[in-house]
């Protein structure tokens, strides 16, 4: 019971993560029906700004800094990686958005190329310690050590989530989302600026994206140039999982997914972890491509 | 350079000439590289079939090079079969594998099958990563040379005839089956799914035909890339792998055999050329698959004269673009 409570605690926590990302995907998909590729990318680059960042904040490595401190580190990198997530919109993708479906795809790995490798290049291709390590003080459940710095991550995620969907529902931008992703041509009609709430979409995403970064960082210790690879992989099954286009459904994905793949690595061995995620994705695209959660209808091509 | 295309027979005839004779002129260094232009042209060859003839992005191509090396390697070190007798069984492993990874995603907007072929990529490189019988980790050696008659493949030159040969043939496959009935269905489909299936064409059974064909063609270099090397260890079937095959493709020209030629040659030769810079590479790459999008998409050298009647598409396609209306 202890070992269950446990695994199911840690998979959460991944399963942040994963919704965090899943969300950019989700998105971004739902607005101009664009695969990211980069998306994972943009989470390394947050973990790598929030590295930086870090390190001139706290100096000497020590834990010396107040919880304001590391919440401007916080806020700072997120809205950098944010501005940088509409950079390789305006840039990359904009141009291509009347273009035939294979030169976006392909220009999306092109970005995620892009980004892996300058990273590589500006931070160094080895891994890098993170300059704030977490206090491994907590509690006990029925056996299970779950530590404060858990909860409090899977709190932040989850009013980061709460934001979003406030967001998308109340405000007038999150309408003029809504309105895009159902018909562009007719929004554009009714004086919706389109290229704005696009670069606005990315901006979201990638701003959720950064913030699951430094919080990975924080929570394993160590980052690395190739982090956003997999885990890009992963957030698009869970994005998939719940339904893509879903906004609820890409939250919900990326914590049954974690959950799942937490059991999976427990039981199944660490190194079969990633042919579990992909064969769920397989599976999910052959029986319900719609998702847990995803619309009825789905266009079929 | 237009003196040359004029003489298309004598140019290629003086090409292939100049290819035997090669091997005779460099030394061993650049042998080698040579060798590792022709391995790329007939992988980028076979992914040219399924990304720039049908359209549909592949990103685990590497995996089916995987399929066959690891088929050919397995076959002749645990049951000492001949090297020409694992090739039939190579192809028909990456005919089950095309199909594998095919069927569920085709029927779905091409963006899944991307990511999926992505994923499956990852899978085959896992699996052999974790298989015994792939050899785990440090992979498969001691794969045994081919022989012809009584002759044993040993050499450098040999292997760069070798794959010579298998690069020619790749191309005459690919250009014969782009001009067929097949090849005018799967560039249909590419440029109108919906139209093409009102004409008749199965879309579902063509795509996978070209999923096939790309994955026999991949699985072809990867038996003789085993038997070349003589190990093979999962490294060499890695994600990056599939990226720069797709990369000879696209810098080359979607869909023009002797552009996808020139891509090979480019994403082989240029990081040798430029060996000072070498962190910078696959930077270079990521940046030059954006600007190749953005203001090239054709390619370097694009499939203008391949097709007779190749001209007047492109018009009409040139007058599609303006008449669309921006969203």
């Amino acid at each position: 019971m202890d070992i269950f409570l446990q695994i199911l605690f840690d998979g959460l926590v991944i399963g942040a993560f994963y919704s965090l990302i899943a969300l950019g995907y989700t998105m971004v998909y739902g607005i101009i029906k664009l695969l990211n590729f980069a998306h994972g990318d943009l989470y390394m680059i947050g973990a790598f700004v929030g590295f930086t960042l870090l390190s001139l904040v706290t100096g000497d490595g020590g834990l010396n800094t107040g919880l304001l401190g590391i919440g401007m580190v916080f806020i700072i990198t997120m809205v950098i990686v944010g501005l940088l997530g509409m950079g390789v919109e305006r840039l990359a993708y904009r141009p291509l958005l009347l273009a035939p479906r294979l030169s976006i795809l392909i220009t999306a790995l092109g970005v995620s190329l892009t980004l892996e490798n300058s990273s590589m290049l500006g931070w160094g291709a080895s891994y890098k310690v993170y300059p704030i390590s977490l206090p491994k003080n907590g509690f006990e459940i029925v056996g299970a050590q779950i530590s404060y710095a858990q909860i409090g991550m899977i709190v932040l995620s989850a009013l980061l989530m709460i934001g979003l969907r406030l967001f998308i529902d109340k405000t007038i931008y999150g309408k003029a989302m809504r309105a895009i992703a159902l018909d562009q041509t007719a929004s554009s009609l009714m004086g919706v600026n389109v290229y704005r709430i696009i670069a606005l979409t990315f901006f979201i995403g990638a701003f959720l994206a950064a913030g699951a970064g430094i919080m990975s960082g924080v929570y394993y210790g160590t980052i690395n140039f190739m982090m956003g690879f997999i885990i890009g992989l992963k957030a698009f099954t869970a994005a998939v999982l719940g339904g893509i286009g879903n906004i609820t459904g890409a939250m919900l994905g990326g914590f049954v997914l974690g959950i799942v793949e937490a059991y999976g690595t427990f039981y199944l061995g660490g190194s079969w972890k990633d042919v579990l995620a992909f064969g769920i994705l397989i599976l999910f695209l052959v029986f319900k491509p719609t998702g847990i959660l995803g619309a009825k209808e789905m266009e079929r091509m | 350079m237009k003196k040359f295309m004029k003489n298309k027979k004598q140019s290629l005839s003086l090409l292939i000439i100049v290819m035997l004779v090669l091997p005779f002129v460099l030394n061993i260094y650049w042998l080698d590289v040579l060798t590792f232009v022709l391995f790329y042209v007939v992988l980028a060859q076979g992914l040219n079939i399924v990304v720039g003839y049908t359209g549909l992005l592949d990103l685990g191509y590497a995996a089916f090079f995987a399929v066959g090396a690891y088929t050919t390697a397995i076959l002749m070190t645990t049951f000492h079969w001949s090297f020409w007798l694992t090739l039939p069984v190579a192809f028909l492993f990456a005919v089950v594998a095309g199909v594998i990874v095919g069927a569920p995603t085709l029927r779905l907007r091409s963006d899944y099958l991307a990511i999926v072929t992505l994923g499956f990529g990852e899978i085959v490189r896992i699996l052999a990563i974790n298989l015994e019988i792939t050899g785990s980790a440090s992979g498969i050696y001691g794969i045994p040379r081919p022989t012809i008659g009584s002759y044993v493949l040993s050499t450098q030159k040999d292997f760069y005839y070798l794959i010579l040969v298998v690069a020619i043939l790749s191309i005459i496959i690919v250009y014969r089956l782009g001009n067929s009935r097949i090849g005018r269905a799967w560039v249909y489909i590419r440029e109108d799914e919906d139209a093409a299936e009102a004409m008749g064409i199965n879309r579902i059974r063509l795509k996978l035909l070209s999923y096939a064909s790309g994955a026999v063609i991949g699985s072809f270099a990867g038996s003789v890339f085993a038997v070349k090397m003589t190990a093979i260890a999962p490294l060499s079937f890695s994600f990056q792998q599939s990226v720069m095959i797709l990369l000879a493709v696209v810098l080359g020209g979607l869909g023009s055999i002797r552009g996808v030629v020139v891509g090979a040659a480019l994403v082989i030769v240029l990081p040798e050329i430029l060996r000072g810079v070498d962190d910078w590479r696959h930077l270079i790459f990521g940046v030059s698959l954006i600007v190749m999008m953005v203001f090239r998409p054709q390619g370097i050298w694009p499939a203008k004269h391949e097709a007779d009647d190749e001209d007047d598409l492109e018009e009409d396609e040139s007058k599609d673009k303006k008449q669309s209306v921006p969203v």
